[in-house]
C-alpha cells in the first residue's frame, strides 16, 4: 500500500491517497515514471492533500503532472502540507 | 471492449438518441407557470423552466435561441411544445426545432391568458405523449453516439482516476466513431498549452487558443482577486486543489492520451461531424451540461471528486468518481466507483472498461443516479446584461 502517489518523476509533491499522520514515515510512487521516493511526514495531510518531497523556498515553482501549478510563498519543508497558505496560483 | 451497441431510438433526422421525452419548452421566464402546468396536466411530459428569453440582444441572443432550439431538437427528445408570451419568437424557435423533422407546435399567451393556452398545450401534448410512447428502441452502434465530458467539484484525485478513465473512455469511442465534446475553457488555464498541442491541426490549435486568449481577458477585466475560493471552488480546496494550473492539469486529463480535437464549436454549436470537439463553455457544472445537451449531445460523463450532484433534464449525466470518502459518504450519486486506481489495484484501462459498459447500460435505459434522485438542472448561459 502507497501513501502517497505523484503523476510524473519530477514532481515536488505528492498526493495522499490515506490520511497521513504527523510523524508517519510515508512510501510514494509515481503513475509516469519509476520515482519511489520515502519521506517523513511533519504534519497531518489529509486524504488527496500533497505533501512536500523536498525543501522549497518562497519564489521556487512546484511542479506536478511534470508541470507548473504555481509559486512557492512561505518555505516549505520536506514532508509538509503543501496548500493554499504556502503556494498560489502564477495566472491570476 | 466487448460490448459495441445499444438499443437507442433513431430520430427523423437519423441521429440516435437514448431517453425518449416529450418536452414543453418556454421561450421565456415568464410562460414558465403556463409549461409547468401543462407537464402538471399531462403525465409524461416534461417542462423546462429556465430564467431568461427577454430582452436579450446580440450574440447573446443568438445563443439563446441555439440554446432553445438545441433543446428541442436533441435526439433525447421524441417531441416538443413550445409556449412564449407572443408568437413571433415562439415562432422561431418552433421553425428552428422543425427541420428536424420530429413534431413540434407552438402556443403563445397573449390575446389568449394562460389558461386556454395550458387547455390547446395540453391536448397537444397529450397526443405527443401517446404517439412517443409507441416509439421503440432498435440497435445503434457507438459510432451514432455525441458523448459530452466535464468534472465538477473536482480534487486531486480527478486528476488521477476519474478523468483518466474518462479520457480512456474517450480514445476508446472516438477510435471507433462516436463524436465528444470538451470544453470549461477558464479551466483550462495552466494547462492550454497541452490541449494547444492536442488540436488536430495548427488553425484547429489557433482557434482553440484564440477563444482560451477571450475568455481569460473577460476574466482579467472583471477580477477583484486572485479568484481562489471561485476557481479553484471552494469545494476543490477542501479537497487538496490549490491553483487553477494544478486543476486544469486534472481536468484535461479528459481529452485521453491520443485523441486529437478536430475543431471548436461555439457555446451550445452542433459539431459538423465525428470526432471529439471542443466548445467554449462555462466551467459551471449546469450551464456547461445545458449547452452540450443543446449541441446535441445524448450522455455525458462527468468526473467528481468532493461530490457534485448536477444532472439535467435532458442528457443523462453519468457520474463517477475516485475519492473513497465521496463514494462512500455520497454513495447514492456515484454510478461508477474508480477509487480502486488510488489503492492500486485497478487500471486506468480497466477503469476506463467499466465506465463504457455503464455508459452502454446507460444508454440502454438505466437510469444514472442523478435521474433517479430528480436532478434536472436546466441552466442557459447569459453572456451580458439585456437591452
Amino acid at each position: 500500500m502507497k501513501e502517497f502517489l505523484m503523476h510524473d518523476d519530477q514532481d515536488g509533491v505528492g498526493v495522499a491517497v490515506v490520511d497521513i499522520k504527523a510523524g508517519q514515515e510515508v512510501q510514494g510512487a509515481a503513475l509516469h515514471g519509476h520515482a519511489a521516493p520515502r519521506v517523513k511526514a511533519l504534519m497531518e495531510i489529509p486524504l488527496g492533500h500533497k505533501i512536500a518531497l523536498r525543501d522549497f523556498q518562497p519564489g521556487d515553482t512546484i511542479i506536478k503532472y511534470g508541470c507548473d501549478i504555481g509559486k512557492v510563498v512561505a518555505p516549505i519543508k520536506t514532508g509538509e502540507h503543501v496548500h493554499v497558505h504556502n503556494l498560489k496560483t502564477k495566472r491570476w | 471492449m466487448g460490448i459495441s451497441s445499444f438499443k437507442g431510438f433513431r430520430r427523423e433526422n437519423g441521429r440516435v438518441g437514448i431517453r425518449n421525452y416529450v418536452v414543453i419548452l418556454p421561450v421565456d421566464d415568464i410562460s414558465n407557470a403556463a409549461c409547468e402546468a401543462v407537464a402538471s396536466n399531462i403525465k409524461g411530459t416534461l417542462a423546462l423552466p429556465h430564467a431568461y428569453g427577454r430582452l436579450q440582444f446580440g450574440e447573446d441572443l443568438e445563443l439563446f435561441f441555439r440554446t432553445m432550439i438545441g433543446t428541442g431538437a436533441n435526439p433525447n427528445v421524441a417531441a416538443c411544445v413550445v409556449i412564449g408570451i407572443e408568437p413571433g419568437w415562439t415562432q422561431r424557435i418552433v421553425d428552428g426545432i422543425a427541420k428536424t423533422g420530429k413534431p413540434v407546435t407552438g402556443f403563445s399567451i397573449e390575446r389568449h391568458g394562460d389558461i386556454k393556452t395550458i387547455a390547446a398545450a395540453s391536448v397537444k401534448a397529450k397526443e405527443y405523449v401517446h404517439w412517443a410512447s409507441e416509439l421503440q428502441r432498435e440497435d445503434c452502434g457507438i459510432d451514432e453516439l455525441y458523448i459530452s465530458v466535464k468534472c465538477g467539484e473536482s480534487d486531486t484525485t480527478t486528476g488521477l482516476a476519474s478523468c483518466p478513465a474518462v479520457g480512456n473512455v474517450i480514445d476508446k469511442t472516438v477510435a471507433r466513431g462516436s463524436t465528444a465534446s470538451f470544453g470549461e475553457t477558464s479551466e483550462l488555464t495552466g494547462g492550454e498549452h497541452i490541449v494547444k498541442s492536442k488540436a488536430a491541426t495548427p488553425e484547429i490549435a489557433e482557434a482553440f487558443m484564440k477563444v482560451w486568449s477571450s475568455y481569460s481577458d473577460m476574466i482579467f477585466k472583471e477580477k477583484t482577486d486572485d479568484l481562489s475560493e471561485s476557481q479553484p471552488t471552494k469545494g476543490n480546496i477542501r479537497g487538496g486543489l490549490t491553483t487553477i494550473e494544478e486543476k486544469a492539469l486534472g481536468n484535461i486529463e479528459k481529452l485521453g492520451k491520443k485523441t486529437k480535437f478536430v475543431g471548436v464549436l461555439k457555446p451550445a454549436e452542433a459539431p459538423s461531424g465525428k470526432g471529439l470537439w471542443f466548445m467554449d463553455t462555462s466551467s459551471a457544472a449546469a450551464e456547461a451540461v445545458t449547452l452540450w445537451a443543446a449541441s446535441g449531445a445524448v450522455v455525458h460523463l462527468f468526473p467528481t471528486g468532493q461530490g457534485n450532484v448536477v444532472g439535467n433534464p435532458i442528457e443523462p449525466v453519468i457520474k463517477l468518481s475516485a475519492n473513497p470518502v465521496t463514494c462512500s459518504t455520497m454513495s447514492e450519486h456515484i454510478d461508477l466507483d474508480v477509487s480502486a486506481i488510488l489503492r492500486g489495484d485497478m487500471s486506468v484501462d480497466q477503469a476506463g472498461e467499466n465506465l463504457l459498459e455503464i455508459m452502454l447500460r446507460t444508454c440502454n435505459g438505466r437510469l444514472t443516479a442523478a435521474e433517479v434522485l430528480g436532478h434536472r438542472e436546466f441552466v442557459l448561459t447569459k453572456l451580458y446584461r439585456s437591452a
